[in-house]
């Protein structure tokens, strides 16, 4: 039955991105550390913790395409799971960190040692662990958004309202992590990572094994994404954004399907952040600005919605266009982001691969309808030109 | 007919929005595989009643059961719905970015769960359920073809199809001939009176002639209560139903 159910996930399209996606996550390391400096095809090696960068903006689009996509979900809150992720990750790292802080406290990290702590508090306990934060990277972004989730949909708030609220909730969460007696760094959040699994961080294999780590973690969750909206799950997810009524009076529990996409969504934004965090070096309030998530739907709107495709496209090309353009013109990235999402709106309504895959079906279509002609003209024997 | 006997049993019922009463002290019985059509002018609460059946509006008072014993009242739409009452609605609704058949195989008696769903594979025994369903609405050629390329009156008769495949035991319909053409309106009421041998339909509809053709007991609602019952000629020789309804 599940077999069956992973088998249905990889058509031909799934297979090709997932083939492409282990072929980056061995390529790409093999290249940054068994090619020589200088050779051409080297990838150079402040590129590979970008490319990681952007492969976990990739899994975070793309965690916003299950629940917006194809549920009709605009939740304007999805950093708020990224970073929650992202934390529980920088948690872990700060806890190797040990007493080669400042301060040099086994214990304490240093931002703790500065506001005269004498003991670590109760939900720092654990996070010395690697399993521990791995579960928790997993357990606090799906948790809230299981708790969100359950209150909002089943009190059925939908559409711009819940909007609102998810964009409130990472708000929240946001001047909440600013402050210092949060026990979280305050405004300079976490950083000074040394170790990962002790490893040294900033080492070039450690790096590379994080990109290899990034990339296929994306492609196992677009290979569970592919398995839910290829199942009937999809379909009944797809029937809830079209006609959530209809679907309603069938007999489905509206709630409990959008339920499972947020939750499960808010979990891959969660894994995302955590792979994230190692590879800037830094997790701080910042990540929850509201501004933030929005990016994340011009990136998924910018690949092209209900695709799974279509946002790792997005969130790839948007995030160049941002390292790009904010080296060459900074104070005119946002206007460049804004002006993208009105062209895509108005010019692409459904981005990049919906504009490329509704073209290739129209011509397919019309090929079609010419054989059909022609098949006519054929049986029919008759000779007319092509009526051009 | 005692509550026991009964299919679907309402009694007394009211509801009002802002002080608006939109159904009125309103007592309907539906027996087992009975066709039953109701009429009755804009706003005589013929939708409303359909919301309170299906669990989308909570009447102030009155008792609603099904199969003599379900308070449905306590339900929410999903429940009853699973209990086996399918509804159309006045303006059709089908998923229109899935296929015809797609929409069929959602509506498919089967268990309504997430996990149900993931890991669902359609069996010999549902396709052919939904190629029997196909044949009967007509849509067995454009199975494949996604349901928003339907004219008006195919998406109602799939609606109707959609009904089917839930395997109700009362079908609620809202409007099904509205945009149809005569041939379409004849075929519709044909298909109906098939449905209602073997389970029960209550038609909601404003074309006389459609109503004629469905040879059923006929329920006239006006401001929220019945206001008279019978064969369609007995009342339509009711001065009250005249005046209040065909007169206009």
């Amino acid at each position: 039955m599940i077999t069956q159910t992973l088998i249905r996930a990889l058509d031909r399209k799934a297979l090709f991105v997932v083939a492409l996606l282990l072929f980056i996550a061995v390529a790409v390391p093999v290249s940054n550390l068994y090619l020589p400096e200088g050779h051409p095809l080297r990838v150079p090696d402040h590129f590979v913790p970008l490319f990681g960068k952007y492969l976990t903006y990739a899994m975070l689009a793309l965690a916003l395409d299950l629940v917006w996509g194809y549920c009709g979900i605009l939740s304007l809150g999805h950093g708020a799971f990224f970073a929650l992720g992202g934390y529980a990750m920088g948690m872990y790292l700060m806890r190797q960190i040990g007493d080669r802080g400042v301060y040099a406290n086994p214990v304490l990290p240093d931002f703790m040692v500065f506001l005269n702590w004498k003991e670590l508090p109760w939900f720092w306990h654990g996070f010395d662990m690697f399993w521990f934060a791995a579960l928790m990277v997993v357990a606090v972004p799906g948790l809230l958004a299981f708790v969100f989730g359950w209150l909002a949909f089943r009190s059925r708030v939908t559409g711009v309202y819940l909007s609102i609220i998810s964009q409130a909730m990472t708000y929240a969460l946001l001047l909440a992590f600013f402050r210092n007696d949060m026990g979280f760094g305050g405004n300079n959040g976490l950083t000074d990572f040394k170790d990962i699994l002790g490893t040294p961080i900033q080492s070039g294999t450690t790096r590379a094994v994080l990109f290899a780590a990034s990339a296929i973690a994306l492609a196992l969750a677009f290979l569970v994404c592919s398995a839910i909206v290829r199942s009937k799950l999809g379909k009944v997810l797809v029937a809830v954004r079209d006609a959530e009524s209809r679907t309603r009076f069938l007999g489905y529990r509206v709630d409990n399907y959008k339920l499972f996409a947020f939750t499960a969504s808010a979990i891959i934004a969660g894994i995302a952040g955590a792979l994230y965090v190692p590879q800037v070096g830094i997790i701080n309030p910042g990540e929850f600005a509201p501004a933030n998530s929005i990016e994340i739907v011009i990136w998924t709107a910018v690949g092209g919605r209900g695709t799974l495709i279509g946002p790792i496209i997005g969130a790839v090309l948007v995030n160049a266009g941002k390292s790009w353009f904010t080296g060459v013109l900074p104070e005119f990235w946002l206007f460049a982001l804004g002006g993208l999402f009105v062209a895509v709106t108005i010019l692409l309504p459904k981005g990049i691969v919906g504009a490329f895959t509704g073209g290739w079906s129209a011509l397919k279509a019309r090929r079609a309808s010419a054989r059909a002609e022609e098949g006519t003209n054929l049986s029919g024997d008759l000779k007319t030109s092509p009526a051009e | 007919m005692g509550r026991q006997e009964t299919l679907l049993y309402l009694d007394g019922v009211s509801v009002s929005f802002d002080g608006f009463k939109a159904i009125n002290n309103l007592s309907l019985i539906v027996g087992h595989n009975e066709l039953q059509a109701i009429i009755g002018p804009n706003g005589a609460g013929k939708t409303t009643m359909m919301d309170i059946i299906t669990g989308k509006t909570r009447p102030d008072e009155g008792d609603v059961y099904f199969s003599g014993t379900v308070d449905l009242t306590k339900l929410d739409e999903a429940a009853i719905a699973e209990l086996g009452i399918g509804r159309k609605f006045q303006k059709p609704t089908v998923f229109e970015s899935h296929t015809i058949r797609d929409n069929l195989e959602l509506a498919l008696k089967k268990p309504r769960d997430v996990f149900s769903a993931w890991f669902y594979q359609p069996d010999d025994k549902d396709t052919a359920r939904i190629d029997e369903i196909l044949d009967m609405v007509r849509l067995t050629a454009r199975a494949q073809e996604l349901a928003a390329n339907l004219s008006h009156g195919q998406k109602q008769w799939l609606e109707i199809g959609m009904l089917l495949a839930q395997d109700p035991q009362l079908l609620l319909v809202d409007e099904p001939v509205a945009g149809m053409t005569d041939a379409e309106t004849v075929e519709t009421a044909k298909l109906l009176k098939d449905i209602a041998t073997t389970r029960s339909v209550v038609v909601v509809e404003h074309d006389m002639s459609f109503i004629r053709d469905l040879a059923a007991r006929v329920t006239v609602l006006a401001e929220g209560s019945v206001l008279a019952q019978g064969s369609l000629d007995h009342v339509s020789a009711d001065p009250r139903v005249i005046e209040s309804y065909l007169g206009r």
